[in-house]
């Protein structure tokens, strides 16, 4: 087994481990390459399935290319595709001008309540990294949330030799991170060695590409030459920028990405 | 790039610079994002406090706050030749769940000791923990070298006192780095400040570190982590935790006992379907009968099965702010299985300051305690010692992990080891190249002809290299003189002639044993070199000549069947070494000398033989798809 085969077979059993654990599951598929590959994985896990929901929180404001990518495999793959969506914010006029944490609040982590408490999920699949964030490399694989899905960062179980907590209290539930061991560069490889679909935003145009998919006023692509996955991986190899360096509301105070966690982000 | 990292855990007494070390040692191997330092500088500055390397681990408002490291965190290290994960974990005696869920994830330890406090209550506590996790691989860091001017002498006091708290537990330090993580001297090259040193400097003594030992070369143990029922397919998934198996081969699930063949390994998005796979791996696979199968159970080959028991006796750290008790019960979780367990006795609590042992009726949070437990089902399990991977488990209460321990023992009264149900161990496919069973069982076949006088120690050598190699998980089997001929060679009697018919036939079946990619080893007298030669020349590069070497003498003395009395006193005809004569070997691939030596040191002499000549070469180890 090399590397990429390891990560591979951790994740397959984190998925299998939630679905056979968890009464009800939904996999959060953002559209941008890491739920892209947790996706993939889903079908890996299940030859061929996808047994539980697949659920895009849709925030109005998401790049037209992603909401194509998702519609033509949503039917191409035919996924049990839920689509959430905080109207009542929108209709508010909610965006980025009123705050960029309190839009991302209000639009994602208040859109995704909204779809867990409407279809009673108790587990959530998520497809975030140790690597890109400091607060996410202290995450637990299967990470408990509260009544209100808040983290309690300060005191997270103890997780060891592959024993989760799948047992959700009353009015909790679990957030479920399969590629959390996973970095960016083992994420470009993975789409590389199975040919998985990513969205064209990805791939640079004019010498500027997206590294990281967010909504179209938060985010910013960054200069790039890299055009295909191959040249990603190349890219990627050698630089010492951050990844969600073009995601700008982490960058509104020292701890701003910690507290939108705490409160229920992904 | 393709090579299994190695995952470190950095562990040691609170203050003693931890993170201070992992955030010096990502800045020293060039690990970081651009930017990152100044803007941890620049955030350092705006609060008003003195920037330090722990800024970049400790993400945690809470943990910049009060300058400790509360939750463990990893981060890829570049370091040449492989990636290393470090794991930073947190020395307070309060996170101490958080210590153990980084520590139970690294193949290798960083013990840190302030180099001016010396060994305090958490370094004891993570080294008792550390080798209760069955960790082989540390090296203590002896670090703040900066604060004691650099002083050998000093140095040399910590290292005498680690090393002696060390050994009273049963670990050994590969390593002892003096070092300063702030100054940033003897990280990735040694230090000028310490030229009495001529140790390595940290990075280097990592180096020397593997990944996980080759859990693929043990036992199967594939427990189930679910039964799929897809396309009209019943799909057994799970993670082979220890040794390989393949399709054709006969498991048995424990506990229930019942067999089936594996009738395919399933895949998705592949070129083409898996034959065989190996610990590590995520599988689903198919049988060939429909036996109930569930969650929980485990499958191992006929042979060297888990032991299925009711009770356990177990070193158990308490991680829970209610205390154990006797008669308490608790969820038992060891692999995929799930049962209800209660605490029969608590034999002891460590002291882990002084190491002491007290008998105690409960065992408080983060103590460590050896008890016994009481199973309300019977579950598969091993000790730790013979599998780590299903010899340890986790006590749950209500929704959280409250300890952890390892299995000491498991063969208690209640407890009984498995029946194999079959050793019908070696599928044949005729299609299939000699290479491909090669890859499949991870080394070579052979032939080991063992020959030597009656009781030079031929046949008891050949089986306890047997026993050995079957628990390594190698395709291996003994043919031995006074078995074949009780069947296959009944007809024959002792005449040369009979002799040189008897070494064929054994030479025959031998060398077919080693075409189905067996390591086989035969244990004849086969006294004319002629009659080996022929044996050797049905193919000559699967045949290894070993003489089992005692002089007649000897063997005489040793004489466990009394064979050599007998024929000394006439009573049995053309009797090797008395009254027929023995050839010695003259192209031997090995001779082992007996006499005045152990039986352990002659198998050992033959293993060592045997791993170096039957390992795959470069290239054959191709085709172990999953």
């Amino acid at each position: 087994m090399n590397d990429l085969d390891a990560l591979e077979s951790q994740s397959l059993h984190i998925l299998r481990e939630a679905f056979s654990r968890i009464e009800k599951v939904a996999l959060l598929w953002s559209i941008g390459k890491d739920s892209n590959v947790v996706l993939w994985l889903v079908r890996k896990a299940f030859f061929g399935h996808v047994p539980f929901p697949v659920v895009h929180v849709d925030t109005g404001c998401k790049m037209p290319e992603m909401i194509a990518f998702r519609d033509r495999f949503a039917a191409e793959w035919k996924l049990p595709l839920i689509v959430g969506q905080n109207k009542a914010a929108l209709e508010a006029g909610m965006g980025p001008h009123q705050g960029r944490v309190a839009c991302c609040e209000a639009l994602k982590t208040d859109g995704l309540k909204a779809v867990v408490a409407e279809h009673g999920f108790k587990g959530i699949i998520a497809g975030i990294r140790r690597d890109e964030e400091g607060t996410r490399a202290k995450e637990r694989i299967f990470s408990p949330r509260g009544v209100q899905a808040e983290w309690n960062v300060r005191d997270q179980p103890p997780e060891f030799w592959d024993q989760y907590k799948t047992d959700v209290p009353p009015g909790g539930s679990i957030r479920i991170h399969p590629i959390l061991d996973w970095t960016e560069l083992d994420v470009w490889r993975y789409i590389q060695r199975e040919n998985i679909p990513q969205v064209g935003l990805y791939f640079a145009k004019d010498g500027k590409r997206f590294r990281s998919l967010g909504c179209t006023p938060c985010t910013a692509p960054i200069e790039s030459p890299a055009a295909s996955v191959a040249e990603i991986i190349e890219e990627l190899s050698g630089t010492r920028v951050s990844e969600r360096s073009g995601r700008a509301q982490d960058r509104e105070s020292e701890d701003a990405f910690e507290r939108l966690r705490a409160n229920g982000y992904m | 790039m393709t090579q299994s990292q190695l995952r470190i855990v950095i562990v040691g007494h609170v203050d003693h610079g931890k993170s201070t070390l992992v955030g010096r040692l990502l800045h020293e191997t060039g690990s970081l994002p651009d930017g990152r330092v100044e803007t941890i500088r620049a955030a350092s500055e705006k609060r008003g406090v003195a920037f330090e390397w722990a800024f970049l681990l400790d993400a945690l408002q809470a943990e910049r706050d009060q300058g400790i490291t509360i939750d463990s965190t990893r981060i890829r290290l570049k370091t040449p030749g492989r990636e290393t994960v470090v794991i930073d974990a947190p020395g307070h005696k309060e996170f101490l769940k958080n210590m153990i869920t980084g520590a139970a994830a690294a193949d290798a330890a960083v013990l840190v000791v302030d180099a001016v406090e010396g060994v305090r209550e958490q370094t004891r506590r993570h080294g008792y923990l550390l080798h209760l996790l069955g960790m082989t691989q540390v090296v203590v860091a002896v670090n703040k070298m900066d604060a004691v001017g650099w002083s050998q002498a000093r140095f040399d006091e910590v290292s005498a006192e680690v090393a002696g708290f060390l050994k009273g537990i049963g670990l050994t330090a590969t390593h002892v780095v003096p070092l300063s993580a702030y100054v940033g001297a003897n990280l990735t090259a040694r230090a000028d400040q310490m030229p009495w040193n001529d140790g390595p400097a940290l990075v280097e003594a990592l180096a020397s570190f593997h990944p996980q030992p080759g859990l693929a070369d043990m036992p199967l143990r594939f427990p189930v982590q679910d039964v799929l029922k897809l396309d009209e397919r019943r799909i057994v998934v799970g993670r082979i935790e220890s040794g390989r198996l393949r399709v054709g081969d006969e498991l048995v699930f424990w506990p229930s006992g019942k067999a089936a063949r594996v009738a395919t390994i399933e895949g998705w998005n592949q070129a083409a379907p898996a034959i065989g796979a190996a610990a590590g791996q995520s599988v689903g696979i198919t049988l060939d009968d429909h036996i109930f199968v569930e969650r929980g159970h485990v499958a191992s080959h006929g042979l060297a099965s888990p032991c299925e028991c009711t009770a356990l006796r177990a070193n158990l750290f308490w991680l829970s702010r209610e205390p154990l008790t006797v008669g308490s019960r608790w969820r038992l979780r060891l692999a995929t299985a799930e049962v209800w367990a209660e605490v029969a006795a608590i034999e002891k609590v460590v002291d882990v300051e002084d190491l002491s042992a007290a008998n105690a009726t409960q065992v408080e949070r983060n103590a460590v305690a050896e008890v016994l437990l009481r199973l309300r089902g019977t579950i598969a399990a091993d000790t730790f010692a013979d599998n780590p991977r299903l010899g340890r488990f986790v006590l749950v209460d209500g929704h959280d992990v409250a300890g952890g321990g390892i299995v000491t023992a498991t063969d208690l009264e209640t407890g009984r080891q498995g029946v194999p149900k079959s050793t019908n161990l070696f599928p044949v496919g005729h299609r299939a190249p000699l290479e491909a069973r090669w890859a499949l069982n991870g080394h070579r076949g052979g032939v080991i002809w063992l020959t030597g006088l009656s009781a030079s120690g031929k046949s008891t050598i050949a089986m306890e290299a047997e026993h050995q190699l079957l628990r390594k998980g190698r395709q291996v089997y003994v043919l031995d003189g006074d078995n074949i001929r009780q069947g296959l060679n009944a007809d024959l009697g002792f005449s040369p002639d009979d002799r040189a018919e008897n070494i064929r036939r054994v030479g025959e079946v031998a060398h077919l044993f080693a075409q189905a990619g067996i390591i086989v080893i035969t244990a004849f007298i086969s006294p004319y070199r002629a009659d080996r030669d022929r044996v050797r020349a049905i193919r000559p590069g699967n045949f290894h000549e070993v003489y089992i070497k005692a002089d007649v003498e000897e063997c005489a003395r040793r004489d466990p069947k009394g064979l050599y009395a007998r024929a000394l006193r006439g009573e049995i005809p053309e009797f090797t070494g008395v009254s027929a004569p023995y050839e010695e070997p003259e192209t031997a691939e090995m001779v082992i000398e007996t006499l005045g030596r152990s039986v352990e040191h002659s198998v050992a002499a033959l293993l060592d033989y045997i791993d170096r000549s039957f390992v795959l070469k470069a290239g054959e180890a191709a085709g172990v798809g999953g």
